[in-house]
């Protein structure tokens, strides 16, 4: 009933904006869904651990971050692109420092779940917890360490000139890039957990670790091909932060923690709830921060997305496309 | 259960470790007491020492290798109030196993509690009760500290009941994000709220400043001589310290025997296996609900404190990494032991406040190193619950029921959490 009369008061003020001022709106839209890819790739990697080990992996947005970081470095350091080349030299650069970051990516979330998590599956949960946010702040201080406390950001690869035009609306190339990047990442993810074989025992793993183990999936393998996989997906969500936004050592923690919360709204475990998840935040935080009227404010943010989380986790704690399991939440 | 003798056994290798230098000219002396009077006299000069710190702190030498020089007095009274939250928030972490990543908000709402009921805040009104050395002119709510702080302890149990009820239903792992949430919202709603409606509550980023000092008023100066206001004293961190260690024992006291009450009972029942402890009557909901409460009253009042000895209760202090901060000394000192968690809240919190810096600081004078250490702190306290968490998950000074469960391993794998079969 709550609920329901949230999502009508929810529906009115979007609408009441919308009638202001149409094409506003519709910009504001698009921002919405541009973050909110973003969002939906870091989110899959926390739903992805989650599914297999139970474990929120705090230290996950911090190798977010930490891949964003590196690809600065790979993006101007080794490619040497600062945006004046040709379009081609450009896009393979680009799908250069992409493919790069998300090795990165991947190497460095399987090494700590081989450091820290591996020999913590047999103790308490609360073990596994406690350490994930240990792994947390190391990761964030490598990042501080290399990268100091300076913002980096992305030279103007991309341009930000409209890729098409509709009355007032425009979406630049820029924006375009990372729903093109997007849609790619998530069909192949989805491909490879519904189709392939590895899929196939990822998903064994996830339901029965021993029952996996003695239908002879290397259960080991397993879980290290799923935190590579997450953080192959965290090095692409970095690489395409980094070019809408400035990125510095701590970003991964705030923006890990909202990518979590959008994992926990669509269902954890559910990889098309990450997604949904993922835009639905999107969407929340531009109108938020861009809608004229009756909008808190950008101040408010965080709370709000946190306020979202605390009311799944009260009132529909499997999220909107989990299915309710017999522990409960 | 946690029996008296396993305490004492406890205190005895805590006491004997660090004192066991000193005591050999009296060892024979000594060995003919009982094994009670021992400890209580190990304990009572350890007290004594901590007691007397001011005093005899300017007669200790300056330069130490390593750390420097001693703390200072004004730091000891910060690390004894971040300690008195370590040991309120093992009551939640290491009795119930309630994994707790928000108890930053606790110590939030303590001092906000303390800026509203005893500073200018509100203008508006004009409410003296038992204030000391403010003018009776001064607008704003003036209560006396001693009051504000048990105001403040209830108000914040209340809001850890607040926060609790919805959310102890949850798996353990949600609980922690669902806590990290109120961590991180508590802190931005006293930043913002400084235009609620036109209503100025929190004073925004400015904080609120200057909150009034503890002291014992004009009646009880000139009857006992007590000082009528600690900040007008000239030896106010003095006696700030004495205060802090007074509500230090005071908190351990009640935690030590929280722990060995029928509540206690249950909350390291429910620790062990939700489940089982349900089957066996323990009413899951209200001993959740207690741990969270009682361990958020200790976080309430140390926050007041803090906020009365700085003069101001300011949104920067309340940020996520102080929960983590908390939380590695519960950690490091060894989840459910109180005084595991004594020590290492001393420890971290002394480099924290000023061990770190000066440590870095010899360690780039005295090695070619150029190595800001206190800047990678939180790392440092990363790394530290990695390795305990890898290597000696129990602690440094263990309680030993603690460490059965641990290393019994086989009950362990899914009960520190349990499944919610009830």
């Amino acid at each position: 009933m709550l609920g329901v009369l949230f999502v009508i008061l929810i529906a009115i003020w979007l609408l009441r904006n919308f009638i202001a001022d149409p094409q506003e709106f519709i910009n504001i839209s698009l921002i919405g869904l541009t973050t909110g890819s973003i969002y939906a790739l870091v989110a899959l990697g926390y739903t992805l651990v989650y599914g297999i080990l139970q474990l929120i992996n705090f230290a996950h947005g911090d190798v977010f971050a930490l891949c964003g970081l590196v690809s600065s470095s790979i993006m101007i350091g080794l490619f040497n692109l600062s945006g004046g080349e040709a379009a081609v030299v450009i896009a393979a650069g680009l799908l250069g420092t992409i493919v790069l970051t998300m090795l990165f990516g991947a190497t460095m979330n399987s090494t700590i779940e081989f450091v820290g998590y591996r020999r913590l599956r047999n103790q308490p949960r609360l073990t596994m917890l406690i350490t994930a946010v240990g792994m947390s702040f190391i990761v964030q201080n490598i990042s501080l360490a290399i990268y100091g406390v300076n913002y980096r950001s992305a030279p103007e690869l991309i341009p930000e000139t409209p890729a098409f035009t509709i009355g007032e609306v425009s979406l630049s190339w820029n924006k375009l890039s990372v729903i093109l990047i997007t849609i790619p990442v998530l069909l192949g993810l989805t491909w490879l957990v519904r189709s392939t074989r590895q899929g196939k025992a990822m998903r064994a793993t996830a339901q029965d670790q021993d029952a996996a183990a003695m239908m002879g999936i290397n259960v080991n393998r397993t879980i290290s091909f799923t935190f590579l996989l997450a953080g192959g997906l965290a090095g692409a969500a970095g690489v395409l932060f980094l070019m809408q936004f400035n990125m510095r050592y701590d970003t991964g923690f705030e923006l890990g923690l909202i990518a979590f919360t959008a994992a926990v709204l669509g269902g954890i475990g559910n990889l098309a709830g990450a997604t949904l998840g993922g835009l639905l935040i999107g969407f929340i935080q531009a109108y938020n921060e861009g809608l004229a009227i009756w909008s808190p404010g950008g101040d408010w943010t965080r709370s709000i997305v946190f306020g979202i989380l605390i009311a799944i986790l009260v009132f529909r704690p499997e999220g909107l496309l989990g299915e309710r399991t017999p522990e409960g939440a | 259960m946690a029996t008296g003798g396993n305490r004492v056994a406890v205190k005895d290798r805590v006491g004997g470790a660090a004192r066991a230098a000193k005591l050999e000219g009296v060892g024979k002396a000594w060995s003919r007491l009982p094994q009670r009077g021992r400890s209580l006299g190990l304990a009572a000069l350890l007290l004594g020492l901590v007691a007397l710190y001011p005093i005899y702190v300017e007669s200790l030498p300056t330069s130490v290798p390593v750390i420097r020089e001693f703390p200072s007095v004004s730091t000891m009274v910060t690390v004894l109030l971040f300690t008195m939250m370590a040991v309120g928030l093992n009551i939640v972490v290491g009795y119930a196993g309630l994994l707790d990543l928000g108890y930053v908000a606790f110590y939030a709402v303590g001092a906000y509690t303390a800026g509203w009921l005893a500073s200018g805040q509100f203008q508006q009104v004009n409410i003296h009760f038992g204030s000391v050395g403010i003018s009776r002119d001064a607008g704003g709510i003036h209560l006396n500290i001693w009051l504000v702080l048990l105001i403040a302890g209830i108000i914040t149990g209340v809001a850890g009941i607040l926060i609790g009820l919805p959310t102890l239903r949850l798996r353990g792992d949600y609980l922690a994000i669902v806590t990290l949430g109120f961590g991180e919202i508590i802190p931005q709603f006293v930043r913002n709220a400084d235009n609620l409606g036109g209503f100025d509550l929190t004073h925004g980023t400015f904080g609120i400043s200057p909150i009034d000092s503890p002291g014992f008023g004009e009646k009880l100066n000139e009857a006992l001589g007590l000082p009528i206001n600690f900040q007008q004293s000239f030896d106010k961190q003095d006696l700030f310290f004495w205060s802090a260690l007074g509500l230090l024992l005071i908190t351990i006291f009640c935690s030590v025997r929280l722990r060995d009450s029928r509540l206690g009972r249950a909350w390291i029942a429910i620790r062990e296996d939700e489940t089982a402890a349900a089957a066996m009557g323990v009413p899951l909901m209200r001993t959740k609900t207690w741990a969270y409460a009682l361990g958020a009253f200790f976080g309430g009042v140390a926050g007041a404190l803090v906020a009365s000895f700085n003069s101001g209760a300011f949104p920067s202090q309340f940020f996520f990494n102080f929960s983590i901060f908390l939380l590695c000394m519960v950690v490091l000192g060894g989840m459910g032991s109180v005084w595991g968690v004594v020590v290492a809240g001393i420890i971290l919190s002394y480099l924290n406040q000023e061990g770190l810096s000066n440590i870095g600081s010899w360690l780039n004078a005295s090695t070619p190193l150029d190595f800001e250490v206190a800047k990678y702190q939180f790392g440092i306290y990363g790394i530290i619950i990695v390795l305990m968490m890898l290597f000696r998950p129990v602690g440094l000074i263990p309680e030993g029921r603690r460490k059965q469960e641990i290393q019994e391993g086989g009950v362990a794998k899914d009960t520190l959490y349990g499944d919610r079969h009830a």
